[in-house]
């Protein structure tokens, strides 16, 4: 008897350690939670807030209970943010089509044909995913300048449609699909890129859009090359088009618009993210960087 | 097969043709740089060969600054960048409930401008005639006098840098450790728990050593971003990261290519040079501590 209720006692304890522990995990999960969205929250209240309003408050407040869409408006009017976010969607849009082409045909070269020098080639191909950007950033800048692309987008887009690492990925995935299906289209008399077209990226189609949205938010992100590139703010991408706000947007220091464009800059991605978590998710896990 | 070969080479054409110009080219063309004494861009003439560039840039203070503050951002955010974020997936694969909303929250910095989110960061941080900021609001809660954390003194700015860094690369290394947790055999847990070890000791048994591989790709490749911070810095000190006295590797080489300091192809070469060599010492001393020390 006395053993059963020292079990039930044991019982009670390890229990309420549990919850103990949960209490404490849940704590320190929502703090950092709390410390990942403070910001967002902060860029927003700012951006409603109206100028005078920021200006006055020498302690600043938590909440605004006069919130105001004036500083949206001044974002789109007295800079050319608009401009910035056009020459960013199309520079983004390009740069991940054309790339989407190039990664494809040699993925599928290395997956699908054979070739005198192909595991040469492939590693060789390897092999340059160790090149860190930064080296080659400066002959490709002395090179796109000797050619007269700097202010163009061919000179934005022309370095980053290639990518050693996403070809990688691609031609891991295209090598999974059964080599039958390739002699079955082949006895049918389908041509390769009719095969390519038909079969491979349909059956990859996973791959290849967590491969696109990947490229999307480094190109929506990109601002090294972008800023060696344009000195002219017609071709600002947002990241530089934020910097320029920064050093000589609105006249004094206007807080509050530079939040509206934070927000407008920040929107897309994080839409784009909340429809494709699951994907974005998985896609970084197996091929991110940026860490 | 004649035919199959060159059609092979027609699919490769373009990926071959953009990584030799922009990859390979650059790659050779970089170094001659960084030989190339004396260089005048505008003329395309130098005077000599030689390892001037190096010497010029290694006693140059702007390079030497922007190196110590690679360094101590290198030394502080990756061990702690990578404990919390070991500590934040141990919590997180411990709970069920509303898991997965953690999940997005924290994986949000990740598709964020690290331009635009910076400047939020700045204006949290900064002291300016009209207000202190939010930050010194709450120090000044715990009776702290506020500190202009921005254009203050160093060690502020220096922690605020680590701060962003830290907030920027926490989501990529929560989601590998999270999936690296999840991915650890139930059995090992159970048998354990059937020989009653206690929470701690299984943790650095059991845990530890079943996700070293991944502990340590997070480390390798959290050391070879931390070494390349740029816009992090830019986010938050401006462009001008010199007079800032924050400017980093890689900064000190854009700065000598372009921009106000800028036309300095051969330093700017001589020093990505020096940086590579950094990145891949560090590389293989992990790459060697690693093969020590991974139980697997």
């Amino acid at each position: 008897m006395e053993n059963h209720i020292n079990y039930n006692n044991l019982q009670k304890n390890t229990k309420r350690r549990g919850t103990v522990y949960h209490i404490i995990v849940y704590t320190l999960l929502s703090v950092w939670a709390l410390i990942v969205l403070f910001p967002f929250y902060w860029m927003i209240l700012t951006s409603v807030k109206s100028y005078g309003s920021y200006n006055a408050e020498y302690i600043p407040a938590f909440f605004t209970l006069s919130p105001t869409l004036q500083n949206y408006f001044d974002a789109f009017t007295t800079v050319p943010l608009l401009r910035y976010l056009v020459n960013t969607l199309i520079f983004t849009l390009l740069t991940t089509g054309i790339m989407m082409v190039v990664i494809t045909l040699a993925a599928f070269a290395f997956a699908r044909l054979s070739f005198r020098g192909k595991d040469l080639v492939f590693t060789l191909f390897l092999s340059l995913m160790m090149i860190p950007n930064e080296l080659v950033v400066i002959t490709n800048f002395v090179t796109i300048t000797d050619w007269g692309m700097r202010n163009s987008f061919l000179g934005l887009i022309l370095p980053s449609i290639t990518s050693v690492f996403y070809i990688y990925l691609l031609k891991e995935n295209f090598a999974q699909i059964p080599d039958e299906l390739y002699y079955a289209a082949k006895v049918d008399g389908t041509s390769d890129l009719r095969y390519l077209r038909r079969v491979m990226i349909p059956i990859c189609k996973p791959t290849i859009v967590t491969v696109a949205i990947l490229k999307v938010i480094e190109c929506w992100n990109s601002y090294v090359w972008p800023r060696l590139i344009t000195d002219n703010p017609n071709y600002y991408l947002v990241s530089n088009g934020i910097q320029e706000i920064r050093e000589n947007g609105f006249g004094r220091e206007n807080i509050p618009a530079m939040m509206a464009a934070v927000v407008v800059i920040s929107v897309p991605l994080i839409v784009l993210f909340l429809i494709f978590r699951k994907k974005i998710m998985a896609g970084v896990s197996r091929g991110g960087t940026k860490g | 097969m004649d035919n199959n070969n060159k059609k092979a080479w027609l699919y490769l054409l373009p990926a071959v043709l953009f990584l030799a110009v922009f990859m390979v080219y650059p790659l050779i063309d970089v170094l001659v740089y960084s030989f190339e004494e004396g260089y005048n861009s505008a003329s395309q003439t130098y005077l000599g060969i030689g390892a001037y560039n190096y010497s010029y840039v290694l006693h140059d203070p702007y390079f030497l600054q922007a190196m110590k503050n690679t360094f101590i951002l290198v030394m502080i955010t990756v061990p702690v960048s990578t404990m919390l974020a070991l500590l934040i997936s141990l919590g997180l694969s411990s709970i069920k409930p509303l898991r997965d909303l953690y999940q997005t929250i924290y994986f949000l910095p990740y598709v964020t401008n690290t331009l635009a989110v910076g400047l939020v960061f700045m204006i949290l941080f900064k002291k300016t005639p009209y207000t202190d900021g939010l930050i010194n609001l709450m120090l000044a809660w715990f009776g702290s006098a506020p500190v202009d954390f921005i254009d203050g003194p160093y060690p502020a700015k220096l922690f605020v840098l680590c701060f962003y860094t830290v907030w920027v690369v926490l989501p990529f290394k929560i989601l590998i450790l999270t999936s690296a947790l999840a991915s650890v055999n139930r059995d090992y847990y159970n048998a354990a728990r059937v020989d009653g070890t206690s929470k701690f000791r299984i943790f650095c048994r059991i845990t530890v050593p079943m996700i070293s591989p991944m502990i340590f790709y997070l480390v390798i490749t959290g050391f070879i971003g931390a070494f390349k911070a740029y816009s992090d810095a830019v986010a938050l000190f401006g462009t001008d990261l010199n007079a800032a006295g924050m400017n980093t590797i890689v900064g000190y080489i854009y700065d000598m290519l372009y921009g106000d300091s800028g036309g300095y192809p051969s330093y700017a070469s001589a020093a990505a040079v020096i940086l590579f060599a950094i990145v891949l010492t560090i590389t293989c001393i992990n790459l060697l501590v690693s093969k020590k020390h991974v139980h697997y």
